[in-house]
């Protein structure tokens, strides 16, 4: 099992990436920015970082790279594709998914372990969930409050396209960075794209992080490869 | 001055008035460099001259004392590379070399605190880089006027988001510091940034040109007219009592960075290492392309030619004087054989990296630049690279007398339990003491995924080796008020601390960095508390067998004629042989033994307790000792080792009674205990060489024979456990209460 880690100039959680795809026992495969060329990967990662210095916007130079030329097409025809911080902001300027990460409501940068709450354990890279799960992951961003209009967000909630939320007491208060309806992490459609704000490549075991229990997005990811081999 | 001062102009016009004196050098250095040239400098070598010359690059008031911390035999076991480089270089076993340091940046950081703190994180992390090292963590020491001060409200935010904006852009985990107030600070603050790096022993750089014919290529950013004399108008002078004005004045010298830039800069020059592409490396600092080129020459074959023409600039207006006194950020200087400059060029345009050669290794011993058909550096290097050395005068203070005569004691202290309870919770909820988050949140602890245990746990601790767990711990401490006491014990002080702090987490201290922090040096006082704190350095790490690898002076940290109190930051390095066998300083499990490890003796000088409830500063501070630090951290290692311990949390400012409350609150539970003697002195006293931890449960008589062999004194306290911190027939205080206090000071001051 061979899944691709892209580094973009300026990734930084691209060796993380690379380590939680080892202790799910599959390959890390680097990918680089400048090349058109997948590698043959069975699943893509778009790690955290400041690709290009986020300049401009998050993600806004990074979905102009040759890799991403080569990535939309292949995701759009079922690659699985996870994008974790700034993966998920190139994700939606690469509008593989809907919405926008805004600057946080405080105006600060935040790092916290924050509590999620699993809505969606159907995707390729929460199969191994179960619906309701709690997650003990870190965010660490200052653009992470998720925003998309009324209609995206009633979308969303309707087709089960919220993949994890802050969780919290009170939902209108949960999300640390002001993100709509307390969303950390979407997909689309076919539920082989993800993209989530928090960390879970920095909660894959409790020596280096504040949990193991963000392993999962990678095993599911394993797990549903495995099969779709075996079925193949 | 005019563009064509070349050296044949100055020595047709010797009587050309010069503006030494703006530039920050005394008449008496003006005449020297007069002599050595046997002319008059032209207008870029009195730049060169005057940023090499200066405080901040040549050490020159503080190089007479700083030889004391030359490392002896025993001392120097471990090095690979010490004091004189960049960054010491210390063997931690398994193949595996580290260097760390630690810098301040001040001055820039009062000026325009977002810009100057992020410069400051910038510019230690190409000093370790220079090393051959991938930097891997920083942390930060920072010290401000009184938290509620208006000035504060300014210099905090904006070094604290300055620091989150480049470390966090970098990609390095800021795994500590310090944070901490006084009056003494406000107008002028300390922001003080370490870096360590991790290589292989086979991999480590020299600061170096040789080989003549070796061409010197620049590489990183274009330069432009940010930060021009910083080091010589910024770093070395005393800002006056005009506050703002003299500020703003100021601000064009300080340095604007680019956190994006200095991340390629790290992987290009990670990448140009590892295919063996360079022969020696510099970074561009304080008095940017002036310095890399005479430090390289001087270190090397002796010589180089710079074609100043071809340096790349952002402002083509800048003039020879501008470009080599520069301080743009994110610039390197490499010297690289001629066949393997076509390889060199890929490399960096891989990583969108600029690369210019803008000269060549030469070996006769002089140092020449020429700039539009014109030669107008022409030096022997060495003269400015080891600039002038001081003997400056040195008094002690004539206050000190009557500040150590005015002691602690009689001021009115806690009589019952109400009053104790009291005065804890005042002390837990004062800045000093109180939750850090505030500041901590904005940093990036988690990048790289080899954090171990970072802010607020004792030490910062690194995975170096996932197979083995090899890692390594830091620590940096330093106490203003015990150096204003006594600078000698207030140093050793801090070295304790820091040395105590690292053992804590169960590594064994290895090596020392430091950055001292002290008034003008024309002030004989001021000298004399440097000279004391070098000795108290010095001695104390001689006495705990491990070396000072390097460090930074900052000096002409005044207001007007009020000097700050004397602040040498002291950081600890130590290697910790399995980073699974961690201990955290939080209650971790419930009924396990809480034991207080060493000696409380009445000591109130200079304490916490006597600055927040008192506002008295007087006395001598505690008592130094080595020998119970020595045995109170091989005990701990050892302890850890075995895995005897379930939190380990050393006691420092606020004595017992904070380091409880931060046990229970790290851990999120309580503690019952019973205190030994007068309970105002077993809890707020600040005896050195202790630590309050907690024995794993069934294992007490095991640990009872490890510290009975190490001899430490100790005295079980209570057990863990619960919603409340008990002190019987005392108080007792609920963990919420606590946690409101320690958690509400910072956001209520700062937002």
């Amino acid at each position: 099992m061979r899944i691709g880690v892209v580094t973009f100039p300026g990734s930084l959680d691209d060796t993380d990436a690379s380590r939680a795809v080892r202790y799910a026992g599959a390959d890390p495969v680097p990918l680089w920015h400048a090349d058109h060329d997948l590698r043959g990967v069975d699943a893509v990662i778009l790690p955290g970082g400041f690709s290009y210095g986020d300049y401009l916007r998050c993600g806004a130079i990074a979905r102009f790279s040759p890799v991403m030329a080569e990535l939309v097409p292949a995701a759009k025809a079922g690659l699985p594709v996870l994008g974790i911080c700034n993966g998920f902001q190139i994700l939606c300027e690469a509008h593989l998914l809907p919405g926008a990460l805004t600057r946080n409501a405080g105006l600060r940068f935040i790092t916290r372990d924050v509590r999620l709450t699993v809505a969606n354990a159907s995707t390729a890279w929460t199969a191994g969930y179960t619906p309701g799960q709690q997650l003990l992951i870190p965010l660490k961003s200052g653009e992470g409050a998720y925003a998309a209009d009324q209609e995206t967000l009633d979308e969303l909630e309707r087709t089960g396209r919220v993949v994890v939320c802050y969780a919290g007491a009170d939902p209108g208060s949960a999300a640390p960075n002001g993100a709509a309806r307390a969303i950390a992490g979407i997909c689309n459609e076919a539920g082989n794209v993800v993209g989530l704000m928090p960390h879970p490549e920095h909660a894959i075991d409790p020596l280096t992080g504040p949990s193991a229990d963000g392993l999962g997005f990678f095993t599911s990811v394993v797990t549903a490869l495995a099969g779709a081999g075996a079925r193949g | 001055m005019s563009d064509k001062d070349t050296i044949e102009v100055a020595a047709a016009t010797p009587e050309q008035p010069q503006p030494f004196e703006e530039l920050g050098l005394t008449k008496g250095e003006y005449e020297k460099i007069r002599g050595i040239l046997g002319r008059r400098p032209t207008a870029a070598e009195l730049a060169l001259y005057s940023v090499m010359w200066s405080e901040h690059c040549s050490y020159k008031s503080s190089k007479v004392h700083l030889r004391r911390l030359a490392p002896n035999e025993e001392q120097a076991r471990m090095l690979l590379a010490g004091i004189g480089a960049n960054a010491g270089v210390v063997d931690i076993g398994q193949g595996y070399a580290v260097t760390f340091k630690i810098e301040s940046h001040n001055h820039p950081s009062f000026v325009e605190p977002h810009q100057g703190a992020a410069t400051g994180v910038g510019g230690i992390v190409r000093d370790i880089l220079a090393m051959g090292a991938r930097p891997v963590a920083v942390m930060d020491a920072l010290r401000f006027g009184p938290a509620d001060a208006h000035d504060t409200a300014r210099v905090l935010p904006g070094v604290v988001s300055g620091i989150s904006f480049y470390g966090n852009c970098l990609g390095l985990p800021n795994i500590g510091g310090e944070l901490a107030f006084d009056p003494c600070y406000a107008g002028n603050p300390l922001v003080n940034a370490l870096c360590v790096g991790v290589m292989r022993h086979e991999d480590l750089k020299a600061a170096t040109a040789t080989g003549a014919g070796n061409k010197v290529v620049l590489f990183g950013s274009r330069t432009g007219p940010d930060g021009v004399g910083g080091a010589s108008v910024l770093a070395s002078a005393t800002f006056g009592d005009e506050g703002d004005g003299s500020a703003r004045a100021k601000r064009p010298s300080v340095q604007v960075g680019d956190p994006f830039m200095e991340k390629l800069l790290v992987e290009c020059c990670l990448e140009l290492y590892a295919t063996g592409l360079i022969e020696g490396i510099q970074d561009l600092g304080a008095a940017g392309i002036a310095c890399a080129t005479t430090e390289l020459s001087a270190g090397g074959d002796g010589g180089m030619r710079v074609t100043l023409d071809d340096v790349p600039l952002r402002d083509p207006s800048l003039t020879p004087a501008e470009i080599l006194m520069s301080e743009s950020q994110e610039r390197m200087m490499a010297v690289v054989r001629p066949d393997n400059i076509e390889a060199f060029r890929q490399v960096c345009r891989k990583w969108d990296v600029e690369a210019i050669v803008i000269g060549e290794v030469t070996a006769d011993g002089t140092l020449t630049m020429t700039w539009r058909g014109g030669t107008v550096v022409q030096i022997p290097p060495r003269t400015a690279a080891d600039g002038p050395v001081y003997q400056r005068p040195m008094a002690r203070p004539s206050r000190l007398d009557a500040l150590q005569a005015a002691t602690p004691d009689s001021l009115e202290r806690p009589k019952d339990g109400p009053a104790l309870r009291s005065t804890l919770l005042t002390l837990l909820g004062s800045p000093d003491e109180a939750d850090k988050s505030w500041v901590t949140a904005q940093y990036d602890h988690y990048v790289r995924g080899d954090t171990v245990l970072a802010m607020p746990e004792d030490g910062g601790l690194l995975r170096i080796d996932e197979q083995t767990g090899l890692g390594i711990a830091l620590a940096t401490d330093g106490n203003g008020r015990y150096c204003r006491l006594d600078p000698y014990a207030g140093t050793q002080l801090a070295l304790s601390e820091a040395y105590r702090n690292v053992a804590m987490t169960g590594a064994t201290p290895v090596a020392v960095t430091n950055c001292l922090n002290f008034g003008s040096p024309e002030d004989p006082a001021v000298m004399w508390q440097l000279a004391e704190a070098v000795r108290g350095l010095a001695d104390g790490c001689a006495t705990l067998g491990i070396p000072v690898t390097g460090g930074n002076v900052s000096l002409y940290n005044q207001t007007g004629e009020n000097p700050i109190h004397p602040t040498p930051v002291i950081g600890v390095l130590g290697v910790h042989t399995d980073v699974r066998r961690r201990v955290g300083a939080g209650f971790s499990t419930d009924n396990a033994q809480i034991v207080l490890l060493g000696e409380t003796q009445d000591e109130f000088g200079g304490s916490a307790w006597a600055h927040v409830i008192h506002e008295h500063l007087g006395g001598r501070p505690p008592a130094v000792n080595f020998d119970a630090e020595r045995r109170l951290a091989d005990l701990i290692t050892a302890a850890a080792r075995e895995g005897l311990l379930s939190s380990a949390h050393d006691l420092s400012d606020g004595g017992l009674a904070i380091a409880l409350a931060e046990s229970c609150l790290r851990g999120g539970r309580g503690a019952r205990v019973t205190l030994p003697g007068d309970p105002f002195t077993a809890l707020f006293s600040e005896s050195a060489a202790r630590a309050v931890i907690s024995v794993t449960p069934s294992r007490e008589p095991e640990f009872e024979a490890l510290r009975a062999k190490y001899e430490v004194p100790a005295t079980v306290l209570g057990t863990t456990g619960g919603n409340t911190l008990t002190v019987e027939a005392t108080f007792e205080v609920p963990l919420d209460e606590l946690r409101r206090v320690w958690e509400g000071t910072l956001p209520a001051l700062f937002g």
